[in-house]
């Protein structure tokens, strides 16, 4: 019928592989739900000491990278932290 | 000199123990001596899936404390010949074994046997590091659900520290109808997140749960899981047997079915 029905006749096992995928990436990287929260607490912390961001748009995660020495994917932490008001700051 | 192969997955009720019984039942079938020892120490169960719970005498804790010889332990399987099974014991808890005991008992078992198999606990804790410490092969035995993946994926990482030569895969329970309307994961994709070769796929099948109450492995059986187990079998001999083409039930009323449900 819908637009969204149209996404849901995949079936739920793209979805079941996508998550697994996600959650494999931390498991491996031996990084826990809990380290993150904390990784980006204190990201935030030093970030803020020179200019302000945008806690709201904030996104830290594992994620796989190619590997630039070896062949194959690596975890890497990605980080995209957005720059509420970079003028204000400088001051 | 004999093979030990462990069958682990890690998650419990994902057919660890259904599979150690049909492959080593296979194997004999196949012509090979083979001993089957559960290592899940406080839960037995590979002997009532053998059907031989009323043979016991001594366990594998009797064995190791040397309570007994490793030759009055054996039940020997009056089916087959060559098939041999080392209950674990019931009362005792995980720590009554070491892994350097364990792969002591399993080299033992080497000059006589050509496999021996061993069945692991769920977990990653005392039992499954017993389990693994003699094993040359693992097979990691996994359902095609997030749960039983992803502990799967851990176990993988636990066995390559360990240095395990070989390692394979066994997808199980695998429902055709589901995956091909995209409700299930298909044996590709999960050999494709948890990237080690695959060894079987076994399909879901009410025969299992009919053999398991009577006590009488299906291997070598004319249903599905049946001969998906002998393929395995035939694959750990080294053989190369093709991938069983599990779509070829399917008929035309349930194509035409499946592909205008939604309409």
């Amino acid at each position: 019928m819908g637009f969204s029905d149209f996404f849901r006749k995949k079936g739920t096992s793209s979805i079941a592989k996508d998550r697994l995928k996600l959650v494999l990436v931390s498991d491996r990287a031996g990084c826990s739900p809990e380290i993150m929260e904390q990784i980006k607490n204190d990201i935030i912390a030093v970030i803020s000491k020179y200019i302000e961001i945008d806690l709201d748009g904030l996104d830290i995660k594992i994620t796989q990278t190619e590997s630039e020495s070896n062949n194959g994917t690596v975890p890497a932490l990605f980080a995209n932290i957005p720059i509420k008001d970079l003028k204000a700051s400088k001051r | 000199m004999g093979e030990v192969i462990v069958v682990t997955s890690g998650k419990g009720g994902v057919g660890k123990t259904t599979t150690t019984a049909n492959v080593g039942t296979g194997l004999a079938m196949l012509g090979k001596k083979v001993v089957l020892i559960d290592t899940d120490i406080g839960l037995r169960n590979l002997d009532v899936v053998m059907g031989l719970e009323n043979r016991i005498v001594y366990n594998l804790v009797d064995v190791i404390e040397g309570a007994c010889r490793i030759r009055n332990a054996l039940i020997k399987d009056k089916r087959y010949p060559n098939l041999y099974l080392l209950p674990s014991a019931q009362t005792r808890d995980k720590n009554a074994v070491t892994p350097e005991q364990m792969k002591k008992l399993a080299d033992e078992l080497r000059d006589e046997f050509d496999y021996i198999i061993l069945d692991c606990p769920a977990g990653i804790e005392q039992g499954f590091k017993n389990a693994i410490a003699g094993a040359d092969r693992a097979l990691v035995v996994t359902t095609p659900e997030v749960s039983a993946v992803r502990d799967a994926d851990r176990i993988i990482g636990l066995l390559e520290a360990n240095e395990m030569k070989q390692v394979h895969l066994i997808v199980n329970r695998i429902r055709m109808d589901m995956v091909r309307r995209g409700d299930m994961m298909s044996s590709d994709d999960v050999c494709e997140i948890l990237a080690i070769d695959l060894i079987g796929i076994v399909p879901d099948d009410e025969n299992i749960v009919i053999s398991t109450n009577q006590g009488e492995p299906l291997v070598g059986s004319d249903s599905l899981a049946g001969r998906a187990f002998m393929n395995i079998c035939q694959r750990i001999m080294g053989e190369d047997v093709p991938f069983m083409d599990l779509d070829e039930k399917r008929s035309i009323f349930s194509r035409l079915f499946g592909k205008h449900k939604k309409n």
